[in-house]
């Protein structure tokens, strides 16, 4: 067993966690943070993206011990001070959501993508959630819901910059 | 005059949206009941084997296991159609990836332990893997029993001592006078493979047997009565004794129709002395032990006059069912009852055969057999059109169904039906058909444009129903319950909106529970078809109707005017020409209180409901009847370019028409056509299983089965919704679910001709196909 420190969401967590444990069941079994899904168990389908210090990666990969001192970010931590982020709202506006179950994951890599590339191309929005299987919305909303949420962010700053 | 319609046709964002943006959307996968165990399987390894031995005695000693279970001792049938499986396999195994032992235990690592110490000896036996190599006299019976099964009488024909669970017949006019008489024949053959539906949520269900022979399920499934029902049926029980509860679903795609893991979590829970049993489908099972699409071998002939009308058609559908033939048989059915295409054809016969073979059995699919026929007919289409000198577009306008056609089945054609004509128009003209595609800049690359029609109607029994349950609540909001599931495809908002508009009160009011339970939700048959919104659009106006007239005969005291004086508007209502003089719906949910305390009425709560009507069950010899609640027509028009020295393929341009009758929710359908088309492209150019000579599924993983992902859609997708109203339909509504993925394959191969002069028969056109083919095609010139 091994004792870990990290933060999930921003609140700092302390787990005593077997070797063979992966990062997608501490923060499913253990943190009850059931937003984050497995749909493939072998990294295929990106159900399971969360942020480690920023930066998507699926979790059912990586192992929970490697998570010791390192910033996770999951879909719970997405909405911001009661109301939805940006991005959440945008999925909503586009019609970027059917089953839903594909939808945190998605989220969180286009959160990646944002955090790093404020104003991404569409080939950036694609090259950023090819890694995440929706067998749903035929990915057109998505990308479209990407775009928008980067307008709209980029908008405020603009908005902000000129008062 | 007509009052504007506020919500029905409306942009509105889907009741759902903030659950599923905020991971606080329960699945199954999700719930963790007090003492749950958790489940492994040890599955089959041969495609066909007799089960010589089982040894569970070092499995049932790990520490933390509770329940070990073989095929002996569940002496079950399970089926919806035809009751041709059992919970675990018994004696024999029928495909590779078969449950043969499930293993309940304190955590999945002790239970996938525990099942690595089960030791199954296994005998092979020959398999068969072609189902037409299966309906030679001489094949082995993949159920040798099958004459001793119960299945639905009149509607399906199994043939006793064969490996065919059904054979569909459609028989009109003459077809052998008419093939022979007429100046142009064609004949073609035709191949889909079986594919996955590929749920993101995998199959997952959770049971609880108690006490008293109760049981209680929650499910990612499509069809929460008819879990009950089955399970009911199957144990003996009551049907109040099963509770089934359906919390959000991971997509289902049909694949989540009928029967599941529910029967198995059961068995392991009351095995396991009652502890709530988790069974959850790994992705692996997913593919190779969950069913799957059936394949299909079709032949297809047609005739027709040297002007180009189809005087007769015969197709031959043979359907690769594998080991269960449940939900299949009427796969091969409804596909056959539409086997011919949209067209008016007098002279018409279709043999439909659902053949057992030693593979992951069929079910249910999005679009229900109608991708994988209308793949042989719109082609063959093409392949006519050609021989006949004909423009593609102008071959299937001479043979459309027109106003006074009959279908192959004997149905009138009525303007009611919709406009596949102008579906077809429509199509054409956005992408441009008269004018030959852009020469690619690259000398290697070649560009082409294909065009397919689809039609499909609900494949549902002639007495399916439902209900809706409408509980107005104190602050003059209302409650919706049903039971079918929204399991992405945006039905509950659509109901929701139906009863914003009905109730005249606001859509924000209106409030759908969104976990099914059928202790508390009223009955739905399955969710399936493509008829939740016609259906439950429908038996919502009906509740909503019943809640008013509460409303007008309690406040026709309050107000001491006639209820036929009153009118409802905004959440109040007030004698007609009045809105000064009403009385909010707030006042009257639970009942209406006079100044002096006096009280009348009470709670309201309005009931409405739908059962399919006119529906006839199909002559057995002929095929004739009315199978058809409605009917959807729709269009795709496709351009592609084609890399030569690849054969990789991009799709330039999907243009979809669908005649829904009337749009309920323009943002939901669009999100339905281009999820069911780039769903369709899938099936066109990457996915279909693939087998080892002895029957071993080989891609049962992402790694080797490939989905779309985002970088493989289209450059560009239009939508085009028609509006000619269904009549007896919500709003004049019909369903569309379902349709958009139809008939890619078949676009996308007929543009693949225009751009190559190759005709593909067989699917996935895949890189490695194209490639080949156009290689061969270099070398013969």
């Amino acid at each position: 067993m091994y004792d870990i420190r990290f933060t999930v969401n921003g609140q700092p967590e302390h787990a005593t966690v077997p070797a063979t444990m992966t990062l997608l069941d501490l923060l499913r079994d253990r943190l009850a943070l059931t937003g984050t899904k497995e749909g493939c168990g072998i990294g295929e389908c990106g159900a399971c993206t969360v942020l480690l210090d920023g930066k998507p990666i699926t979790s059912c990969l990586m192992l929970a011990v490697e998570a010791d001192g390192h910033d996770i970010e999951t879909i719970e931590g997405e909405a911001v001070g009661g109301g939805l982020s940006v991005l959440q709202q945008a999925f909503i506006d586009t019609g970027a959501i059917q089953c839903g179950f594909c939808t945190p994951g998605m989220i969180m890599s286009a959160r990646g993508l944002l955090n790093r590339t404020p104003d991404p191309s569409d080939e950036n929005i694609v090259e950023a959630i090819a890694g995440n299987l929706c067998r749903c919305t035929g990915y057109e909303a998505i990308i479209a819901a990407v775009r928008l949420a980067a307008d709209r962010l980029a908008g405020a700053k603009q908005g902000r910059g000129q008062s | 005059m007509t009052r504007e319609l506020k919500y029905v046709g409306k942009p509105i964002a889907r009741a759902d949206a903030v659950d599923k943006v905020t991971g606080a959307a329960q699945y199954t996968h999700d719930l963790c009941l007090h003492g749950m165990l958790h489940t492994a399987l040890v599955l089959s390894p041969h495609a066909s084997a007799r089960i010589v031995s089982i040894d569970i005695e070092k499995a049932e000693q790990v520490q933390g296991v509770r329940a070990v279970l073989t095929g002996n001792g569940l002496c079950y049938q399970l089926g919806l159609y035809l009751q041709d499986k059992c919970i675990l396999a018994r004696d024999i195994v029928r495909y590779h990836g078969e449950p043969v032992v499930a293993i309940a235990a304190d955590t999945l690592d002790i239970a996938n332990a525990a099942c690595r110490l089960v030791e199954v000896q296994y005998e092979a036996l020959p398999s068969l893997l072609d189902p037409r190599d299966a309906m030679e006299e001489s094949a082995h019976l993949v159920h040798p029993d099958l004459h001793t099964y119960n299945y639905m009488k009149g509607v399906f024909f199994p043939k006793a001592h064969s490996n065919i669970a059904h054979h569909q017949k459609i028989r009109k006019g003459d077809f052998d006078r008419a093939f022979e008489k007429a100046d142009i024949r064609l004949t073609a053959s035709f191949y889909n493979p079986p594919v996955q539906h590929v749920p993101m949520e995998t199959h997952a269900a959770v049971a609880q047997a108690l006490p008293g022979n109760r049981i209680e399920i929650w499910t990612s499934s499509q069809s929460p009565y008819t879990v009950r029902h089955l399970l009911s049926v199957c144990f003996g029980l009551p049907h109040a004794d099963v509770r089934v509860h359906v919390p959000y679903v991971g997509g289902g795609f049909g694949g989540k129709a009928g029967l599941g893991l529910e029967p198995l979590a059961y068995v392991l829970s009351r095995a396991a002395g009652g502890r709530p049993v988790k069974v959850v489908a790994t992705r692996e099972q997913e593919f190779n032990t969950l069913p799957s699409r059936q394949g299909l071998h079709s032949t297809i002939e047609i005739a027709t006059s040297n002007d180009g009308k189809i005087v007769a058609l015969k197709s031959t559908y043979i359907w690769d069912a594998g080991a269960y033939a449940d939900y299949g048989v009427n796969i091969g059915r409804s596909a056959a009852y539409s086997g011919a295409g949209p067209y008016s054809i007098d002279n018409c016969w279709i043999d439909s055969y659902v053949v057992y073979t030693n593979k992951v059995f069929g079910t249910a699919f999005r679009g229900f057999g109608h991708l994988e026929v209308l793949w042989g007919i719109e082609r063959a289409m093409d392949l006519m059109a050609r021989k006949l000198g004909m423009d593609p577009v102008e071959f299937r306008k001479r043979n459309l169904l027109k106003e006074g056609d009959t279908t192959i089945t004997g149905e009138a054609f009525t303007s009611g039906h919709g406009n596949p004509q102008q579906c077809l128009e429509a199509v054409a003209e956005a992408i441009e058909w008269r004018t030959p595609s852009a020469p690619p800049i690259e000398p290697h690359k070649v560009r082409g444009k294909g065009i397919a029609m689809l039609h499909k109607a609900p494949a549902m029994p002639t007495s399916t129903s439902c209900a809706v349950v409408i509980k107005l609540d104190e602050d003059g909001g209302a409650d919706v319950l049903v039971s079918g599931v929204d399991y992405g495809q945006g039905t509950y908002t659509v109901l929701r909106q139906i009863a914003a508009e009905e109730l005249r009160i606001p859509i924000e009011k209106v409030h759908i529970t969104w976990e099914c339970d059928t202790a508390f939700s009223p009955y739905d048959w399955q969710t399936v078809a493509s008829r939740f919104a016609y259906m439950g659009g429908n038996a919502i106006i009906e509740a909503a109707a019943d809640c008013l007239d509460q409303i007008r005969f309690v406040a026709a005291q309050a107000l001491d005017v006639a209820p036929e004086d009153l009118e409802c508007e905004h959440g109040t209502v007030y004698p007609k020409g009045h809105p000064d003089r009403g009385i909010p719906y707030s006042q009257l949910a639970l009942g209406y209180t006079f100044e002096n305390g006096n009280s009348i009425g009470g709670p309201i709560i309005g009931h409405g409901r739908f059962i399919a009507k006119g529906l006839t069950h199909l002559d057995p010899d002929t095929g004739q009847g009315l199978p058809a609640q409605f009917w959807t027509y729709g269009a795709h028009s496709v351009e592609v370019e084609v890399d030569t020295e690849t054969g990789e393929i991009e799709i330039l341009n999907i243009v979809s028409a669908l005649d829904a009758g009337k749009v309920l929710n323009p943002k939901l359908c669009v999100g339905q056509v281009v999820g069911g088309v780039v769903q369709g492209l899938g099936s066109a150019l990457w996915e279909g299983f693939v087998f080892d000579e002895k029957g071993r599924l080989l891609n049962p993983a992402f790694v080797d089965y490939k989905i779309p992902t985002a970088k493989d859609i289209p450059h560009r997708t239009q939508q085009i919704l028609l509006e000619n109203p269904q009549p007896g339909g919500p709003y004049g509504a019909r369903g569309v679910a379902e349709h958009p993925m139809i008939s890619i394959p078949s676009a996308i191969g007929n543009a693949l001709y225009d751009a190559l002069g190759i005709e593909f028969t067989t699917l996935p056109l895949n890189y490695e196909r194209i490639l080949t083919r156009i290689r061969e095609k270099a070398e013969s010139s």
